[in-house]
């Protein structure tokens, strides 16, 4: 590919460089002078709706030769436009002059500013919205102290209910049509719109519909102001008490970058961080609320023996025996597709050092869509495939497991995929909530969830991603690859394994798709892998 | 334009049309090759005759003459500028004029398809109009093969819902194509370029586009003799306020100053009334007022500028002219008032209007027109307080220039010209040195009644 053309662009004074297709507004934010803007999202169309992005713009002024003419400093003297420009829709030009911060384009974001909060109902102290609104944040700068406006507000619907997770306070809105853009341009569902005129316009769903798409909550996350709110989050939190941490969803194969909010180890929300490879800036519903089983009432966070609270020592103890009751040939074990490659990989190690053959994980294949939510709902079949976890082996194990040739079962992550386990000699299972499983099983052991561990997988493109604690597991919970860790210590002796970055090193090595590869490598935006 | 409004005998189907020599420039023009009809309307000085002024034939020059896309053009019935009323009376009494206009602009221009975008509130117009297009397609003026010269048109006329924003051009292309009328941001929009379905689309007047027939018929440097330089053909004022004698009045451009449209043609100021102030070109054009002096430009024969001094009665009727005075002609409507206006209620009545009509797009002319108003209103009802005037101003200079389209001008000339120029009637009226108690919203029992209704 050849080097893209590069312009000559003035801003505020300074010459400088960018490549051809370079917006105004993303040209200016390159050169540290950041342009506000309500309207303008680098993901969608521009409308040039809301006007905060106003600036002084110029061209190069024309001699009577049709050439730029130059001034002293051999540079195109530029012709400043007497009206200001929005900077949000138009692309740089050879010659190009701008001013960010001339008289002219501060009175214009200084207007712009008080007539979108002449009729805003100013509660910031009870919005959702507040300490990562752009109003709040731009009122710093370009705000009035006083306002001028006497009269009554525009009075509009509140507390509405546009979708099923999608609450619309329309007084808070600003009107720059982000939602109804997304809606049209990204699920390509055009279901929300604006009704009413002039200073009482005001987004709705269209007649007899919803903002019921699955993408509907990203219409919140880009909602510059408090005007929709997720019904989920809505008055749990303060934002500026949530702790960040960049994480990725594990609801499906696609991994969606996000940030997980949580404060005081409960998990509030789960927002989309952009990945261009991965997920744009967007993130399903599903995805995004799936999280809430984390802080379940029947969440288990305590080891168990034959159903009695167990120390943990004692319990792993107790499961370690029962896997090497019977000879390895009736031990099996079911894994699960949601695990990180660093205990796919220790189970692996596992079933080697008891010589256990019969290992596989369980499929979740439901309705997929084109857009990023994988109809494969585990989030690293590919690691599993990988690192030699997953088999065709299935449906042999439960043959087995129901006909009563396997007497051990080793259930990690699932539940009992549908098996009858009546004819089981002892059942060994890793989990996070009550399941067929964990009722029968011999040894419970409590582990952690995708929020309270740290791990890497493979998403359905083949790109090794990271997870990052966000909060402490529950209870007596732990981390997944501590108990496998445990386990095959109890069954085999110390292997000297004290942290995840060896449990990674170890993996690495042997795994060639992972060759040079360490846990802090992946970094925040991960690492394409080439697997056959 | 108007020869045929009003007249003895005359009526609005195609026989009459035909007999007193209609279609006979249609004829003419299918002879002619396309770039000479564009040529001569380039010649004639032509200025669009909707308000902003824009000389038609370099609109028409946008249009390439091997154009791959479809070419469209769109004549602009939304007459909807308070204070005019010319575009209804072609429509009205001499449908087939516009017809025959439309039909050799379409041919110019390589368009196959046109759209009359008639306003919601002109149904008889309407259907006068589909009437006229039946009848021409009977004599094989508009369908395939116009008059076997091997040019296919159709005319289709739209009929908007009733919003003025739908004058503008991308608010229409917008509103033709079933969405909200929000005007398109320019750059990239220019419909020359990217209009209706984003193809090229000319969208004019529809009294310019009548000027189109009479262009060909006498050719542009013919035509260009009427009037003056930069300011050719006739224009359609339409005078209404407190004159004798209202009216429409079809006159060359320039032909008459103020003074003589309002005390010869009109009959004067009503009896014992006196001149107060002039809305020379539409609602939205800045007000004049009686006793101003306005310092313009003048040519001297030598050659060099010279300048002098005139009143609002020797302002001359023209483009130019009304601009040097820093008004314009805009869309022709002349609204006259005398002394017994009160230029607060005035200006409320117009902030009324523009407040209504703000289609709500971007933020300075949908929050600032309705603010101005409320502003006004207050005063109106005596609650104005001494900042009240600046205030106004200052809504008014934060919409002018930063809107998406010119509806922003549109609501803010007139409170920045009212204020400016009647600053003793503003200041007199905003008198309270702090704001008065806001009156409640609602009485404290139907805010009960709607916590009630709600639980």
């Amino acid at each position: 590919m050849s080097a893209p053309q590069m312009l000559n662009v003035q801003i505020n004074g300074e010459w400088k460089q960018f490549p051809k297709g370079t917006r105004v507004i993303e040209a200016c934010a390159q050169a540290g002078s950041y342009i506000p803007r309500y309207c303008y999202h680098p993901k969608l169309t521009s409308p040039g709706n809301c006007r905060m992005c106003l600036i002084e713009m110029g061209m190069p002024k024309m001699g009577p030769d049709r050439k730029p003419e130059l001034g002293p400093d051999g540079r195109p003297v530029i012709n400043w436009i007497p009206r200001p420009q929005i900077s949000c829709a138009q692309d740089v030009a050879e010659g190009m002059g701008i001013r960010t911060d001339s008289p002219m384009a501060q009175e214009c974001r200084r207007g712009v500013m008080e007539f979108l909060l002449i009729n805003h109902p100013l509660d910031c102290p009870i919005c959702d919205q507040a300490g990562e609104c752009k109003l709040q944040e731009f009122s710093v700068e370009y705000g009035n102290g006083g306002s001028r406006f006497l009269e009554h507000k525009v009075k509009k619907p509140k507390k509405v209910a546009v979708g099923p997770r999608v609450t619309l306070d329309a007084e808070r809105c600003v009107l720059c049509s982000r939602c109804i853009r997304f809606m049209k341009e990204v699920p390509q569902d055009d279901v929300l719109g604006f009704v009413d005129r002039g200073s009482y316009s005001t987004i709705a769903a269209h007649p007899n519909r919803q903002l019921d798409s699955n993408y509907s909550l990203n219409t919140v996350d880009i909602c510059p102001v408090g005007a929709l709110t997720s019904t989920d989050f809505r008055f749990k939190m303060r934002v500026w008490f949530l702790k960040e941490t960049k994480s990725f969803c594990t609801s499906c194969a696609t991994g969606c970058n996000t940030v997980i909010g949580s404060r005081q180890e409960v998990v509030y929300r789960q927002t989309p961080r952009e990945n261009n490879e991965v997920n744009s800036v967007w993130m399903c519903d599903y995805g995004r609320l799936n999280f809430h089983y984390l802080h379940s009432e029947r969440r288990l966070s305590r080891p168990a023996v034959k159903g009695e609270a167990a120390a943990w020592p004692a319990a792993i103890a107790k499961a370690a025996a029962e896997l090497r009751s019977v000879p390895a040939n009736e031990v099996a074990i079911i894994a699960s597709g949601s695990m990180t490659n660093e205990e796919l990989w220790l189970t692996k190690k596992l079933a080697s050092v008891l010589n256990i053959t019969l290992h596989d994980i369980v499929p979740h294949i439901e309705k997929g869509d084109d857009l990023l939510l994988s109809a494969d709902r585990n989030p690293n079949t590919a690691g599993a495939k990988l690192l030699g976890v997953s088999s065709s082996k299935l449906a042999e194990i439960a043959q087995g497991v129901e006909s009563g040739r396997i007497r051990v079962l080793l259930v990690l992550g699932e539940d009992a995929a549908g098996i009858s386990l009546a004819k089981l000699k002892s059942l060994v299972t890793v989990g996070l909530l009550p399941s067929a499983a964990t009722e029968k099983a011999s040894v419970f052991l409590p582990s952690a969830g995708f929020a309270e561990k740290r791990g890497s997988m493979i998403n359905v493109k083949g790109r090794l991603q990271r997870l990052n604690q966000a909060i402490q597991p529950p209870g007596e919970a732990r981390d997944d690859w501590e108990i496998l860790r445990d386990l095959i210590q109890a069954v085999s002796g110390a292997n000297g394994v004290y942290a995840i970055e060896e449990v990674f090193r170890q993996m690495a090595e042997a795994t060639p798709a992972l060759a040079g590869l360490s846990l802090s490598k992946i970094g925040d935006l991960g690492v394409q892998l080439k697997l056959e | 334009m108007f020869q045929n409004v009003d007249r003895e005998g005359w009526s609005e189907d195609i026989g009459c049309y035909m007999e007193n020599g209609g279609y006979e420039e249609l004829r003419k023009a299918l002879t002619m090759e396309r770039t000479a009809i564009v040529n001569e309307v380039k010649a004639s000085g032509l200025r669009g005759r909707g308000g902003a002024g824009f000389p038609c034939g370099v609109k028409w020059g946008f249009i390439k003459l091997d154009e791959p896309k479809p070419v469209y053009l769109i004549c602009n019935a939304d007459e909807s500028e308070p204070g005019t009323f010319k575009d209804r009376y072609i429509l009205h009494q001499d449908p087939h004029q516009l017809l025959e206009g439309m039909i050799i602009s379409s041919f110019a221009l390589g368009v196959h398809l046109a759209y009359i975008y008639i306003r919601g509130e002109f149904p008889t117009g309407a259907k006068i109009l589909e009437t006229a297009i039946a009848e021409a397609r009977a004599k094989n003026f508009l369908g395939k093969n116009i008059l076997g010269s091997g040019f296919d048109l159709e005319i289709y006329v739209h009929r908007g819902a009733g919003a003025y924003i739908c004058g503008e051009e991308t608010g229409l292309i917008e509103s033709l194509e079933g969405k909200r009328a929000y005007p398109r941001i320019k750059p990239p929009y220019f419909p020359a370029v990217l209009g209706l379905y984003q193809c090229p689309t000319i969208v004019n007047n529809v009294e310019t586009l009548c000027n189109i027939k009479h262009i060909v018929r006498m050719g542009g440097a013919e035509y260009a003799k009427i009037g003056k330089p930069n300011n050719t053909g006739t224009r359609v004022l339409c005078v209404s306020g407190d004159v004798r004698e209202p009216g429409y009045f079809e006159l060359e451009v320039g032909a008459v100053t103020m003074g003589e449209l309002i005390y010869d043609l009109c009959g004067g100021m009503k009896p014992g009334r006196k001149l107060k102030a002039v809305i020379p070109g539409g609602s939205s054009a800045k007000v004049l007022r009686a006793g101003e002096k306005y310092k313009i430009k003048t040519k001297q024969p030598d050659g060099s500028t010279g300048e002098k001094e005139i009143g609002i009665e020797d302002i001359v009727m023209d483009f130019d002219s009304l601009a040097a005075v820093g008004s314009m002609a805009g869309s022709g409507g002349v609204i006259v008032m005398d002394d017994s206006r009160d230029m607060l209620w005035t200006l409320n009545n117009i902030n009324e209007f523009y407040a209504h009509e703000s289609c709500g797009q971007c933020t300075p002319c949908r929050e600032g027109s309705l603010w101005m108003k409320k502003i006004t209103e207050r005063m109106l009802l005596g609650g104005g307080v001494e900042r009240d005037p600046a205030v106004l101003k200052n809504v008014a200079d934060n919409i002018a220039g930063r809107t998406i389209c010119a509806f922003g001008e549109a609501c803010a000339w007139p409170t920045q010209s009212f204020v400016a120029k009647f600053k003793e009637e503003f200041d007199s009226r905003a008198g309270k040195p702090v704001p008065p108690p806001m009156p409640p919203e609602y009485l404290p029992e139907e805010l009960i009644g709607k916590e009630e209704a709600h639980a």
